[in-house]
């Protein structure tokens, strides 16, 4: 049981702090501007281009088949550095590795974890929220092609997203979630139309709604077989639920780094109130990283699927929210500008126990498939 | 990095396992069965665990700090009510000053909020000042000097100073205030002298050790509660199976899940970081696995209803063995200004 770098470890790490001292974009950790995710884009393929993106994953996607531990020392010398963020496309990444072919991965694979293409994520409905299994999104097949129609909503960074990995039922005849499957849709067809939605903190350019009228993909294109589109998405959604997948201790390590620098540059200010918030907030973003060296330490022995994801999710969304929180009373008078940046900080931070599964979810897997209660 | 347990520690943690799974405390009545607990007692005292943080020929510990963890978790989940805590931080003292091991039975004096070690002022031990695993010790260590250079000394416990089983808020692991006049005797044999890295570090085990321990209690109430939560009907069901039932349930296992977690870093740290790093991972640790294990001792009572209530269930006296551990050498408050203090941003009152 060792916390500490082993010889390879260390000089990775080495090598990695000299690039992040040279190569930091000072880009915010959290989508609180328009600007968030074309940053991002940036910021992704330079880390990938350095050779410091997709570190755990195989290297005929552009991987480095590096063990999984290394993806905490990444998430850390990007806190150190004040860097911001991996980018969180790696439930994407397994879900693709596990239920596509090889054609599938050969073609998609790549594109996505350089992050010359990006995605996004089809999956929930107006009616078919926490119920995703009675999506009503159809896909028919006519000749080498499926036509897709239906609504999307939720759908983050639709407008700038290559591809839309998108859940339709392709068999209205079998109960609802057998009849699901998975296709990577190309977007940017006159058949597909996009509607933001603004988020509660004033965000426009990452929510949204996605209607397909009969948009068209190639049959090729569908992940797994016909009917496994439950079970992709499952794959997607366990792995959603991980920050070590996510890479969101460096995200809350970041944010909660600035908050500390705000105190330091004026002690005086704070009372009682938003030092115990902020403390709370190093307190749950400490208890984050030692437990996704933890989960990412367990998956040396394999990759897994189960339901773990869900108290990692509770777990970050407990931290996400306690470092909202210091935001709040760290961050300061954001009763007046409402345009703060510590207030958007905050207002997101309430998504964390929605997105991926909203945390009665996350309890009710914890208590039938991890506790073993009885079903009512 | 691999945070995974060795094969050794695997094999350590299941014989302590298979210790408080016989002779731990598995109902109230257990509490008052002399004979049990004196077998515990010999089980705990052959299998050499009190004896971890001894000095080897060069001075290291037997064990690091991890195994001691390993241990005073399975400990707090079988509510053992045989010396550890104060035995192992006695030893860590002795150990860290270069002085012989202890003759018989020691443990250590704290404040009597037990938030710190007690300190000896003219010869004695402060009125008030409180003796850990007070049952059958017959010494306790207190801190001789300022933190800038100290030794150790120690107070005798002769009977009645030593306690009954029921003296205190844990059932578990009697406390008792040193009776005046508290006159505090030099160690003999000390090779060094103690300073301030020593205190950090010593502190740091402690808040470890009581980490552990929460973690410890916490699974064992959430195991008590679970499997009430099974049995027990009523409009016709398992409570179990209904959502309000298995949130509360839910939350309470993430809880555990977590403080495990920074609880094992927090133990990995006491020996592989430098002693103010390894103090801000405890005291982390130790604000995070306080909080957790107070809200899931009070699920525990909460799903269990009328009988949680009950002097009968043994849901209180986790919960009790919970505010103990919590308190010894900082709680929440105390451990949430050493975070603050150890990013430079602390106060000097505090936040308690």
């Amino acid at each position: 049981m060792d916390f500490a770098d082993s010889p390879e470890e260390l000089e990775f790490r080495r090598r990695l702090r000299a690039w992040l001292s040279q190569n930091n974009p000072g880009l915010p950790a959290s989508s609180t501007a328009d600007e968030y995710w074309a940053g991002q884009a940036v910021w992704h393929q330079a880390l990938y281009d350095a050779g410091f993106f997709g570190l755990s994953w195989p290297t005929e996607v552009g991987g480095h088949g590096l063990p999984s531990v290394y993806e905490v020392i990444l998430d850390e010398e990007l806190i150190t550095a004040g860097a911001p963020p991996r980018p969180s496309v790696g439930y994407l990444v397994q879900g693709l590795l596990r239920h596509g072919n090889a054609d599938v991965r050969g073609r998609f694979l790549p594109g996505l974890v350089s992050g010359r293409e990006r995605w996004c994520q089809g999956f929930s409905e107006p009616d078919a929220g926490s119920d995703l299994a009675s999506l009503r999104t159809q896909a028919v097949r006519d000749g080498e092609e499926y036509v897709v129609t239906g609504h999307k909503v939720w759908t983050s960074y639709s407008d700038a997203a290559d591809w839309c990995l998108v859940l339709a039922r392709t068999d209205p005849e079998v109960p609802t979630h057998k009849g699901i499957s998975a296709f990577v849709v190309p977007m940017g067809q006159a058949a597909i139309e996009q509607r933001p939605l603004q988020m509660i903190n004033g965000v426009t350019r990452e929510f949204g709604e996605v209607l397909f009228d009969g948009a068209r993909v190639d049959a090729a294109n569908m992940v797994g077989e016909p009917g496994e589109g439950w079970r992709l998405a499952m794959t997607v959604v366990s792995h959603e639920r991980e920050p070590g997948e996510l890479g969101y201790v460096a995200r809350y390590g970041k944010l909660v780094n600035e908050l500390v620098h705000v105190v330091e540059e004026e002690p005086s200010r704070f009372g009682p109130e938003p030092r115990r918030d902020l403390a709370w907030a190093l307190v749950e973003t400490e208890m984050l990283r030692c437990h996704v060296s933890r989960r990412l330490s367990e998956r040396l022995e394999g990759l897994t699927h189960g339901p773990e994801g869900s108290v990692d999710k509770l777990l970050m969304t407990a931290a996400e929210q306690a470092v909202g929180h210091a935001a709040l009373t760290v961050g300061g008078a954001v009763h007046v500008d409402g345009d703060d940046t510590w207030l958007k900080v905050y207002l997101y931070s309430r998504a964390q126990s929605v997105m991926g599964g909203t945390s009665q979810i996350q309890r009710n897997l914890i208590a039938g498939r991890i506790l073993e209660l009885p079903t009512s | 990095m691999d945070v995974r347990l060795s094969p050794e520690q695997v094999a350590l943690r299941d014989a302590a396992a298979q210790v408080v799974d016989r002779l731990g405390v598995h109902g109230v009545a257990g509490l008052d069965d002399g004979e049990r607990a004196a077998k515990l007692d010999a089980a705990v005292a052959a299998s050499g665990w009190r004896e971890l943080r001894t000095a080897t020929d060069d001075g290291a510990p037997w064990a690091s700090a991890v195994e001691v963890a390993l241990v005073a978790e399975e400990l707090g989940r079988g509510l053992a009510d045989a010396a550890f805590v104060g035995a192992t931080l006695a030893a860590e003292l002795r150990r860290r000053a270069g002085a012989p091991a202890a003759g018989g039975s020691e443990t250590v004096v704290v404040c009597a909020d037990l938030g710190e070690m007690a300190t000896e002022e003219g010869g004695r031990v402060r009125a008030g000042a409180v003796a850990l695993d007070a049952g059958i010790a017959e010494t306790a260590l207190v801190s001789v000097g300022s933190t800038g250079g100290w030794t150790i000394g120690a107070v005798a416990l002769l009977p009645p100073a030593r306690a009954s089983s029921t003296s205190g808020v844990d059932l578990t692991r009697p406390v008792a205030s040193v009776r005046a006049p508290g006159t505090v005797v030099a160690i003999d044999g000390q090779a060094r002298p103690l300073d301030s890295d020593d205190a950090a570090a010593w502190q740091s085990l402690g808040l470890a050790v009581t980490s552990a321990d929460l973690v410890g209690v916490m699974r064992g109430a959430l195991d008590l509660t679970t499997d009430y939560a099974r049995s027990r009907r009523q409009y016709g069901a398992a409570i179990g199976s209904f959502q309000a039932v298995q949130h509360l349930l839910a939350d309470a296992f993430v809880a555990m899940e977590g403080s495990r977690s920074i609880a094992l870093h927090a133990a990995w740290a006491v020996d592989a970081l430098p002693a103010s790093e390894a103090l801000a991972a405890a005291s982390a640790a130790k604000a995070y696995c306080a909080r957790a294990a107070r809200t899931v001792c009070e699920t525990a009572i909460q799903v269990h209803g009328g009988i949680g209530n009950t002097w009968e269930c043994l849901a209180h006296v986790y919960l009790r063995r919970a505010l103990l551990s919590s308190d010894l050498l900082g709680g929440v408050g105390a451990n949430l200004a050493r975070v603050l203090a150890a990013r430079n941003i602390g106060v000097d009152d505090g936040l308690r």
